[in-house]
């Protein structure tokens, strides 16, 4: 199970990121999310979707072994995390976020809580 | 605790470099909302009587609103204000894309800019750690190139705020870019920022704000994206965006046309909406948690040079395109490019080159003031060599830099009768001849001749446009709650576009901040706003009043030429009717002055005594 983005259709709004912090955290904050969206502009003029895809290189670098697949998603345990950083070196999506107020890194566990409100119709749960 | 704000002001002086950072005051949070109302204020209390708008003296305000960044249908409005070097009194521009949010997440309801740097700046706001750094190497550089130069150099992450050239030489109508596309274009605010050296303003924020029932605003967030997806606009408008609407205003003859000499165009299907998309359109691009993006991303082409613009929107279609009888969507797109990337208002830019074409026409300005050049209507080539022009101040473009009022004062033979503008602010994209509330809107719009603060235009045709009965109090519920939405940070286009209710708004209001107050404090503080920058103009404008509200001539002097409404107009007696109309609802005296009474209503008892 992954979230997956149909990147040529992403209008840039981010209204994923913050909806994304919005409903796990509940804190307004989009810096906490756990999808990310970049522009490239001028040229070519358009954005790109940063997500994981769920491929698990993290759980394989992991040194205190607490990141660990749950119901199709991989998942930190927020609890043993020391914060070391291999996982977001390691990422090949570059997407296991980090934030200073937190120790562990953030990342996408599809949820799809995100999905219904993106207007642009750019995310889907993939099962 | 305040909840919907970042909580705190950041005050920067660039003339000792100093960098302040006070906790937010809880009685401007209770009487000015934010965004505008906070801008309204500073100014007022901040701006020495008499400042010289480009002078050091002046003020920069920057502020988002209370529902900014947080989880609604567009809540990216961001007020930029400063004195207005265009009209001498207040001036602000409302800005969209993601720098509001931002701010925000930063901390910081509200930015201060005094003073003025020796050398060129760059502001950069990064949570509490606020640096002025050198500028030099970006200044000189155009307003997007200096965005990316940016972006690179201190991260893609940061939200990025910048002048052009135009803003740098002062050009009264000198605009604020952000987001490669995204504008505070109006009332020259980017000429103060250019006026106190400062190139651009970065601001990256990690912290967040506290709302006050995150559960609540994530049910109503919902329920509000839900009734957005549910309007029939969200799929007919937003292929379109703002220019869906040029055949709906050259169909009722306020398609504004060579210099507002007529409200049709022939030409119309070449630039409107359909061929945007057809023929350059790349991308919907759109500000934060917007789901009706209006912004199209666009590809043009010109004499070999390809550009990539976010535009053209309706009103750079409408000035840029039919005012200049630039009858190609690529070609619209490329001057909008030009004057982007230059720093100038679309709105205006389009404006004051149409004027200067209809002078060259008339003789008024000689082939010797412009270098021997053959300049005309429908060339992109004249329109692009004028821009530069203005921008780089040189020749004839220093004089047109000061915007149509300046210049036809200067110009003189008759030239004031076609300079269209207000208080020194150009019109925009709605021709008025046959609309008496778009016209009155026009004539007393706060900051000079902008329709974003009561765009009548439909109402007007949908009552009927001879009528003029109640046309005045419609100005007026206009002028409150669009400006409200200015206070709140939030986006009008749902609302306007596709219907969607205000209500909701009133409805996460108190699950955004906590407070109780209904919809009609709001408006009530959206009123004292309104009256206090008219008395920040009567203060700052030597016999300011009822001569600043009027419209430029040819408005009430010429039928309309062509099109539906040809052969109408609307007389100088009717405007001054309903102008008095307008005075007496508003509590103001027969010069266009709140009075001592009104003043106190509005809990503005500080103003009586400069006014009085």
């Amino acid at each position: 199970m992954q979230l997956v983005a149909r990147d040529e259709l992403c209008s840039g709004c981010r209204t994923c990121e913050l909806l994304c912090a919005l409903s796990k955290l509940k804190e307004n904050n989009y810096k906490k999310a756990a999808i990310r969206i970049r522009g490239q502009f001028p040229d070519p003029g358009r954005y790109f979707v940063v997500v994981c895809d769920q491929c698990g290189v993290c759980a394989e670098v992991c040194p205190e072994g607490c990141i660990e697949e749950v119901d199709g998603a991989y998942r930190i345990d927020k609890e043993r995390c020391t914060g070391c950083g291999e996982c977001v070196e390691a990422c090949p999506s570059d997407a296991m976020f980090t934030h200073p107020s937190r120790t562990a890194p953030i990342k996408c566990d599809a949820c799809g809580e995100c999905v219904a409100y993106c207007s642009r119709k750019v995310l889907a749960i993939q099962e | 605790m305040l909840y919907g704000y970042g909580g705190h002001v950041l005050r920067l002086n660039l003339s000792d470099r100093s960098v302040k950072i006070e906790p937010l005051s809880e009685e401007l949070v209770r009487d000015y909302v934010g965004g505008r109302g906070f801008v309204a204020k500073v100014l007022y209390d901040e701006v020495p009587r008499g400042a010289d708008p480009l002078g050091e003296e002046n003020v920069v305000a920057i502020a988002p609103g209370p529902l900014s960044g947080t989880f609604l249908p567009c809540p990216n409005k961001v007020a930029f204000g400063a004195k207005s070097p265009a009209t001498g009194g207040y001036g602000d521009s409302i800005m969209g894309g993601h720098f509001a949010a931002e701010l925000k997440h930063a901390g910081f309801d509200l930015v201060v800019i005094k003073g003025r740097s020796e050398e060129p700046c760059v502001i950069v706001i990064d949570d509490d750690e606020v640096r002025i750094e050198d500028g030099k190497k970006y200044w000189g550089k155009g307003s997007m190139q200096t965005e990316k130069m940016l972006k690179e150099d201190l991260g893609e992450d940061f939200q990025i705020a910048t002048i052009g050239p135009a803003g740098e030489k002062m050009v009264y109508f000198a605009c604020i870019t952000h987001d490669f596309g995204r504008q505070a274009g109006r009332t020259g605010v980017g000429a103060v920022l250019g006026s106190k050296n400062i190139k651009a303003i970065a601001v990256r924020g990690s912290k967040g704000f506290p709302i006050y029932d995150p559960e609540g605003v994530i049910k109503k967030g919902q329920e509000m994206y839900d009734a957005v997806f549910a309007k029939p606009g969200f799929e007919k408008w937003t292929p379109y965006g703002t220019a869906d609407i040029v055949n709906w205003v050259n169909e009722v003859g306020s398609f504004p046309t060579k210099n507002f000499w007529t409200g049709y165009y022939e030409e119309y299907k070449k630039i409107n909406g359909v061929a945007l998309r057809e023929s350059v359109w790349t991308l919907d691009k759109g500000c934060f948690a917007c789901p009706i993006p209006c912004g199209k991303y666009s590809k043009a082409t010109f004499r070999g040079k390809e550009v990539r613009v976010e535009g053209p929107e309706y009103e750079t279609i409408a000035l840029v395109g039919s005012n200049c009888l630039i009858d190609d969507i690529e070609e619209v797109a490329y001057a909008n490019y030009v004057l982007d990337e230059l720093g100038l208002d679309t709105i205006s830019g389009g404006n004051v080159i149409a004027f200067a074409l209809e002078c060259i026409e008339k003789g008024i300005i000689t082939k010797d003031q412009v270098e021997g050049k053959d300049l005309k209507f429908g060339d992109l080539e004249s329109f692009v060599w004028l821009a530069e022009k203005i921008a780089a101040r040189e020749g004839i473009g220093d004089l047109l830099a000061q915007g149509v009022k300046t210049a036809a004062a200067k110009l003189g033979q008759g030239s004031e009768k076609f300079a269209i503008h207000v208080k020194g602010l150009e019109v925009s994209g709605y021709e008025p001849r046959y609309a008496p509330a778009t016209l009155l809107a026009y004539m007393t719009c706060d900051v000079g001749a902008h329709h974003n603060r009561a765009w009548a235009i439909t109402y007007d045709v949908a009552v009927g446009r001879e009528k003029k009965e109640g046309k005045a109090a419609k100005v007026i519920e206009l002028q409150h709650v669009r400006p409200l939405l200015d206070c709140l940070g939030i986006c009008r286009f749902p609302w306007i576009e596709i219907g969607f209710e205000l209500d909701w708004y009133a409805e996460i209001w108190p699950l955004v901040t906590g407070q109780d107050k209904t919809w009609e404090d709001l408006l009530k503080d959206s009123e004292r706003i309104w009256n206090l920058t008219r008395a920040f103009s009567a203060r700052e404008i030597e016999g300011f009043g009822i001569d600043y509200d009027q419209p430029p001539a040819r408005f009430y002097e010429e039928d309309v030429p062509t099109g539906p409404i040809a052969g109408n107009r609307i007389t100088k007696e009717t405007l001054d009717a309903l102008l008095k109309e307008y005075y007496e609802l508003r509590g103001w005296n027969e010069k266009g002055l709140p009075t001592a009474e009104k003043l106190r209503e509005l809990k503005l008892d500080f103003v009586v005594e400069d006014l009085y």
